[in-house]
């Protein structure tokens, strides 16, 4: 047995042993083998990313993406403390979704250009330097998440509000009235939920502690507007 | 205990007069009573505080703000500088503007001389929205009484009101303070407010018309009055009272002057609320007759002659006046069913608020203001008599506010079509 010279304290006679002090003591008896492999992790997948990635089919590539976006919808579809959307973050998700939410919100009409609706660049122009402008004053109160991690994450939680829209067209299918109104309404406040929760689970806990509430005030405004928009959307 | 009351009050004023050298230090001192607190205090300034002037103590200030080496203006680090305030700091700054006293300067007691653009921004950001949503709301909300309303969401409201709202925020400061400084060369005994702390002046005082603009909801006449006037004068007074200290070692005229310029723009700006102009709200198919059925006055005869309050000085609209377009536009103007002397009044400071648009800007501007709500009931209507009474006097100060020599031809009946709800 492995033998180890220790003295228990002596309480104010012996003077304070420096650390490991006993270890030349010790002495391995034979039968115990000390054998084995040390191995390093490689990522030796790095160099087999990169020659193979330009030889792969188109169709993997696309794949991916998609199933990277796909994956941080999961996750903001059910909101939990993972860091995935701010590890990989990426602008594909927030480019699909604004476009998808610019395209359903535009009037289709042109009866009047300055009585509608937003447009499709009102839309697009509310969004991005929507959330530019949040992530600058994000980080301008001090906040240590980057610029394009915080552009991601609000991006992407415009998904709940992007399902609101889909779910307010077929709603206004039938005939219009109050329940009509209502229904929208519902649908409409609890994404607008969605989305707040979602977001500032992803974004609260990169302020300090007492600025969170100036951070999260602009994202509240931000989706909001955009919950708003989806609300007095008619289609003429 | 009168001696001793005094002495407080006293000493907190020079505490802050303090505080404004030393922006770091903390409050803490100005909670002691007693001569020891005094001397204590005086201590810490190095003995210069008995002998305090107003020119030493704003050359202080600048001299101690420049002893901590600022980052140059294009580092990150110098704008995060104007952001470096907590939540309880921005809330307590909002509860400052909301309740103005005589005696305390928002600058001095509030701000402790560290401005930040956290505040004015957002509470622009919010008035803007929030005024587009409510005219939206107004507009729904009439169509429910009132079928025949076509609704539109009219989102380009909300860029006529933030480039409003930035443009006063922004514009009229720099104004202030360029001309605080000049006066400071011409007597040299005036205070000075940097830039910034103007900036956060007026946008803090901007937020109570927030709550303001959301009560105007509710479809009561004198109640959407009663808020505009509280709002307006919580806000002036707001300004008010901080500018107070800073101009009155100035001149009586200049300091007079000032302070009803100041509150003239406010006054102009909360009215701009009030009134929408229905240029921006140009909305097709709305059939005045069923609209104003109840009002006796007939529109129906001059359905072309509909016109928006602001939207007539523009261009385009110069042009529908003398050419009579065939597409109506509705005017969601509010007036009240007051007396006539309360219409005059109404009247001629829609004609002042003109004047300012006019001379102010190069083209139309159509400030946001407030869709009427009330257009259906009937209480509401308008009577020709009170009108007609004024007719002169109108056609009179158009002709004196306008330059278009087109709008005077129609400029009666155009003021009558005008106030229509």
């Amino acid at each position: 047995m492995a033998e180890a010279v220790e003295s228990p304290g002596d309480p104010g006679t012996t003077t304070p042993r420096p650390l490991f002090a006993g270890l030349s003591d010790i002495s391995i008896p034979q039968d115990i083998p000390v054998e084995g492999e040390i191995t390093i992790p490689v990522r030796s997948r790095v160099r087999e990313f990169d020659n193979s990635t330009l030889n792969e089919s188109v169709q993997n590539t696309i794949m991916r993406d998609l199933k990277a976006v796909g994956k941080k919808f999961m996750h903001v579809l059910y909101p939990r403390k993972s860091n995935t959307l701010l590890r990989d973050w990426d602008l594909w998700g927030p480019l699909i979704l604004c476009v998808t939410l610019a395209l359903m919100l535009q009037r289709g009409s042109v009866d009047s250009e300055k009585d509608g609706g937003p447009q499709f660049a009102e839309v697009f122009v509310i969004v991005w330097f929507g959330a530019v402008t949040i992530t600058l004053n994000s980080k301008l109160l001090g906040g240590n998440i980057s610029f394009f991690q915080s552009l991601c994450v609000l991006g992407y939680c415009i998904l709940p509000l992007t399902m609101a829209m889909l779910v307010c067209r077929l709603v206004l299918l039938a005939e219009p009235g109050p329940v009509n109104f209502m229904v929208r309404l519902f649908v409409v406040i609890i994404m607008f939920a969605w989305s707040i929760v979602a977001s500032t689970a992803f974004l609260a806990d990169s302020q300090p502690p007492n600025r969170k509430a100036l951070a999260v005030y602009p994202v509240f405004l931000f989706y909001f507007v955009i919950s708003w928009m989806i609300l007095t959307f008619t289609p003429q | 205990m009168a001696a001793a009351d005094e002495l407080a009050f006293h000493e907190f004023e020079e505490a802050t007069n303090l505080l404004a050298q030393t922006p770091n230090e903390t409050t803490t001192r100005s909670d002691q009573l007693g001569p020891k607190g005094h001397v204590a205090v005086a201590m810490d300034s190095g003995g210069s505080y008995g002998a305090e002037d107003e020119v030493e103590e704003s050359d202080k200030t600048e001299l101690l703000q420049e002893e901590k080496p600022q980052p140059g203006f294009w580092t990150f680090g110098y704008y995060q500088s104007f952001f470096d305030v907590d939540t309880s700091q921005v809330l307590d700054r909002i509860k400052g503007s909301l309740l103005p006293r005589p005696g305390h300067n928002f600058v001095r007691h509030r701000l402790r001389n560290r401005p930040d653009l956290y505040g004015p921004f957002w509470i622009c950001a919010t008035l803007a929205f929030v005024l587009a949503i409510t005219g939206n709301l107004t507009l729904v909300l009439a169509q429910r009484r009132d079928p025949s309303i076509h609704y539109s969401p009219q989102f380009h409201k909300v860029t006529v009101a933030s480039i409003t709202i930035y443009c006063y925020a922004w514009l009229v400061p720099l104004a202030l303070w360029g001309f605080l400084r000049w006066r400071k060369g011409v007597r040299e005994r005036m205070g000075l407010y940097t830039f910034l702390e103007t900036v956060c002046v007026y946008g803090y005082s901007l937020f109570v018309f927030i709550p303001t603009v959301v009560l105007w909801l509710i479809p009561v006449p004198w109640l959407q009055w009663l808020f505009g006037a509280l709002a307006l004068a919580l806000s002036a007074a707001g300004l008010v009272f901080t500018l107070w200290p800073v101009v009155r070692e100035d001149t009586r005229l200049a300091a007079g002057v000032l302070l009803s310029v100041v509150v003239l723009l406010h006054t102009l700006l909360a009215m701009g609320f009030l009134f929408l102009p229905a240029a921006a709200s140009r909305a097709h198919g709305i059939s005045p007759s069923s609209y104003l059925s109840a009002s006796s006055h007939n529109v129906a005869t001059h359905p072309t002659e509909v016109r928006g309050s602001l939207g007539r000085l523009s261009p385009q609209a110069q042009e529908m006046v003398t050419k009579g377009s065939p597409e109506t536009s509705r005017s969601f103007c509010y007036f009240p069913d007051f007396s006539y002397k309360a219409n005059t009044f109404i009247f001629y400071a829609k004609v002042i608020q003109r004047i300012y648009i006019k001379a102010g800007e190069g083209q139309s501007r159509e400030l946001p203001g407030r869709p009427s709500p009330p257009g259906g009931l009937p209480s509401l209507g308008r009577t020709c008599s009170s009108w007609s009474i004024q007719r002169a006097g109108l056609e009179l100060s158009l002709s004196s506010a306008t330059s278009k020599s087109g709008v005077v031809r129609n400029g009666g009946t155009q003021l009558e079509e005008n106030c229509l709800c």
